[in-house]
């Protein structure tokens, strides 16, 4: 249970406190409504390399690190399609100067030119370092597109090409701080050893000021159903073939969500599930075989993914992850292995508790989906699912005509 | 009107308040510490061994024992240890070290009587069958096959084999390692290294009576030492001649860089000294190397140093991977930097924003009672005190410019520093 308190300042900026005074550290989490999605076709990865940029100097404070590593802080953040969060740590007896950096930050950015030409050059040193110079590295720059055709979560955070980042202007940085970087799109939670009224009092102080700013209005085009199955090849320089089947799912607030989320726990999670026990172990179809589901906020993915040992075909890998799905589709799930990935969740709800950062980045999330409080429901809507609902959820997703399949073939 | 331009007032960091842990003797020679604290109904349950002395021929058994430990005893399959540990929402770890490797359980406390019984099991009576074997170095190799097409791996790998030589320290796994594992040498490398005298529990969280009690029952007398001992001393490190090792990888987009030398390790009294010095040059994200060749140049998404103790020594290491095209350029511009720790002194305000921010990570580090008993563990299987973190703090508050210089001198001769590429130079 993460006990919090919740107000509203005039220019529409959400606040969330969480006291805990087990410690002596502050955390300031704050999440921006913005991500990959919101970017324009032409110029993707924006959301990210504006997330650098965050870091390069605001109207009064030229340099963004160095104070708060002075008093002790440090800072990190990140990008996804959906969101934009920030956040900091330092000792809870300086929280006034997270306060400051963050407060003006929103207010404005210097945007400063040498600013934008190095990060633009470290953003593609990140692209080439994680999506380009790795094996199998670029899988999300190929997945993506063909899960989705019309919705923009068909190009990764990181953007479609090397090319759009290296196009951005001082004046797309502009306009979109203006659009997205106010008041009214952001979440603030404020978590550790702070009282509500001490961090109400702060907010108003450095907060209250900043212009409410235009609300943005989200209008993206929704992904219709998909209606045939979608296959894509590619040889690469890699070491070993590699499978990827995507099957689209619900939205993260569709009501059926929880039941995907164990269909995967029943398939993935831990060396106990079905997947490694039968694949890994049993039948020895994979070196390594995993499933997984992206929670995006707009119609999510559910991945399969594995590397079949030498001498399986791509053939008889695809069979085998295809046999375990059916047989989520046709038989339904014993009571006890139900029981087990339930208990796996309240477990892992528990443990999360014990991490300040988590509590507080968990507590912006759920206030985004609708109400911060929904992180202590959690648990409990996970613990409702029936089997029943695991096959029907099964059914509706393991459909060939519902499918992307991507191969990896290694260049030999 | 609030004035935006200079920060707020803020306090010096001197409230970092270690937990020390409670010790219980168990008869059979095994170490058993506590440390309670903490709201939530859990425990973290660790039970480290020494691993022991490296056989050359053999090089894989501490690793490949220590793995698959949870794939059966003698009355448990890999698949039934996983299902029991699953069922009841716990959480089964074994991780391999250089120095020790250990199991891990987390679990909440009410499930503890029924996990508890598998650790036991698996501690006493693992058997280590043939057909799991086979799975794991089939594998194993896959996953070294993908491993090594990556550049920073390979860097680290030709480093560690340069800087600490034939030991278990510089072993990198080859694909053919793997055909000298054997199930006959890993049973009774488990059987000398896996007894209570090589052992040292620690438990973290909300330790009831009833858990301390469950523990020191079930690992105490029961838990039975072999007739031999574990012998788990390491050679000392045997550095490389060559200094400069460059593989070349024809189509890299990016170059990684490995640059390091053997150095001081935690017993030293300078060490904490030389961890500022780390500090000021890579060891955080404001540092001189983060500053100059990622925040000025763009040359890089990420470049840090650090350092690495053993029991048998230290070293220094920087890492990064930088675009191919400026390979050179940033390896002079890394050169640059370290040659001026050794002629300028770090001005004040540097210095002191390094003290700060040093003292605020510290206090951070300490996020719940997991974290106070891994403080424990760095200085306890050093051969250390809680002294240590008295003269870390002494030391981060008052340490000089001159000092820094005067280490910087004795301790970092680029010229002498092994260095590796792997990509394009």
């Amino acid at each position: 249970m993460v006990k919090f308190n919740r107000f509203t300042l005039d220019n529409g900026l959400r606040v969330i406190v969480h006291e805990d005074n087990t410690t002596p550290m502050a955390v300031l989490n704050i999440l921006y409504d913005v991500g990959a999605r919101d970017e324009d076709p032409e110029q993707t990865g924006f959301a990210h390399l504006f997330e650098h940029l965050m870091f390069g100097g605001s109207v009064n404070i030229p340099v963004y690190d160095e104070p708060l590593q002075r008093v002790g802080g440090e800072n990190n953040a990140f990008t996804s399609n959906d969101i934009t969060n920030y956040y900091i740590t330092l000792p809870a007896a300086n929280i006034e100067t997270a306060f400051w950096l963050e407060s003006d930050r929103m207010l404005s950015l210097a945007f400063s030119e040498k600013s934008l030409e190095v990060q633009r050059n470290v953003v593609i040193e990140e692209f080439k370092q994680r999506y380009l110079n790795q094996p199998y590295g670029d899988v999300w720059l190929k997945l993506r597109p063909l899960v989705y055709k019309q919705h923009p979560y068909r190009w990764a955070t990181i953007g479609k090409t090397i090319k759009h980042i290296e196009d951005a202007r001082i004046e797309d940085v502009k306009a979109f701080f203006k659009k997205h970087y106010n008041p009214q799109n952001a979440i603030m939670v404020v978590g550790g050893n702070v009282t509500t009224a001490q961090v109400k009092e702060l907010a108003e102080k450095w907060f209250g000021d900043i212009p409410a700013g235009e609300k943005y209005l989200r209008n993206l085009p929704q992904e219709p159903a998909q209606t045939e199955a979608r296959r894509e090849t590619v040889t690469a320089k890699v070491p070993l073939n590699d499978v990827y089947i995507a099957f689209q799912m619900g939205a993260r607030l569709d009501a059926d969500y929880y039941a995907a989320e164990i269909v995967s726990d029943l398939l993935s999670r831990g060396n106990s599930s079905r997947l490694y026990k039968s694949l890994v172990k049993e039948k020895q179809v994979f070196s390594e075989v995993h499933a997984y589901i992206t929670g995006s906020l707009d119609k999510g993915m559910f991945v399969l993914e594995g590397k079949p040992l030498e001498g399986v075909s791509i053939e008889q890998a695809e069979a085998a992850l295809w046999e375990q799905i059916e047989k989520l589709k046709e038989e339904d799930v014993p009571a006890d292995e139900l029981t087990k990935v339930k208990n796996k969740t309240e477990s892992t709800m528990i443990f999360a508790e014990m991490s300040l950062l988590d509590k507080a980045m968990n507590l912006a999330q759920y206030e985004l989906l609708g109400d911060a409080e929904m992180l202590n429901q959690e648990t409990s809507k996970y613990l409702k699912v029936t089997a029943a609902e695991v096959k029907e959820q099964a059914r509706k997703l393991f459909r060939k005509e519902n499918s992307s399949t991507l191969i990896y073939l290694a260049e030999k | 009107m609030i004035n935006r331009k200079s920060a707020p007032e803020s306090r010096a960091i001197d409230n970092i308040k270690l937990i020390k842990p409670e010790l219980t003797e168990l008869g059979n020679g095994c170490k058993l510490f506590c440390f309670n604290s903490g709201d939530q109904e859990l425990v973290r349950i660790e039970w480290i061994f020494g691993n022991l002395t490296f056989d050359p021929a053999k090089p894989l058994l501490n690793m490949a024992v220590n793995t698959m430990l949870t794939d059966g005893t003698s009355s448990l399959t890999a698949s039934e240890i996983a299902d029991k540990i699953d069922f009841y929402g716990a959480f089964l770890q074994v991780d391999y070290g250089y120095e020790n490797s250990q199991v891990t359980l987390y679990t909440l406390n009410k499930h503890l009587p029924k996990t508890l019984p598998v650790i036991a099991d698996i501690l006493n009576n693992s058997v280590f069958p043939q057909k799991e074997l086979e799975t794991f170095k089939r594998n194993q190799q896959q996953k070294l096959q993908v491993s090594t097409q990556k550049n920073d791996i390979l860097a680290r790998r030709a480093f560690n084999r340069a800087v600490y030589g034939a030991t278990i320290f510089g072993y990198a796994a080859e694909m053919e390692d793997y055909q000298t594992l054997h199930r006959d040498d890993m049973l009774v490398h488990y059987k000398q290294m896996y007894q209570p005298s090589n052992c040292t529990i620690i438990i973290s969280g909300k330790v009831e009576s009833q858990t301390l009690a469950l523990v020191t029952d079930t690992f105490g007398n029961k838990w039975i030492n072999g007739a031999d001992p574990a012998i788990t001393t390491q050679p000392q490190f045997k550095p490389a001649a060559d200094l400069f090792y460059f593989t070349e990888r024809p189509e890299a987009l990016q170059s990684a860089i490995r640059i390091g030398t053997p150095v001081i390790n935690r017993s030293h009294p300078d060490f904490q000294s030389l961890q500022v010095l780390n500090t000021v040059l890579g060891g955080y994200f404001g540092s001189r190397l983060m500053a100059n060749i990622r925040e000025d140049k763009g040359y890089t998404y990420g470049i840090g140093s650090g350092l690495a103790s053993f029991k048998q020594g230290g070293a220094f290491f920087l890492a990064t991977e930088v675009g191919a095209d400026v390979c050179k350029a940033a390896v002079a511009e890394i050169e640059k930097e370290i040659n001026l720790l050794k002629t300028e002194p770090v001005p004040d305000d540097e210095l002191s924003l390094v003290r700060n921010y040093m003292l605020g990570s510290t206090l951070g580090s300490l996020e719940n009672i997991f974290s106070h008993a891994d403080k424990f563990k760095t200085i306890y299987f050093a051969g250390l005190d809680y002294d240590y973190y008295d003269r870390y703090t002494d030391t981060v508050k008052n340490i000089t410019s001159e000092k820094l210089i005067k280490l910087a001198n004795t301790y970092f001769n680029f010229d002498q520093f092994y260095k590796v590429i792997v990509g394009k130079y």
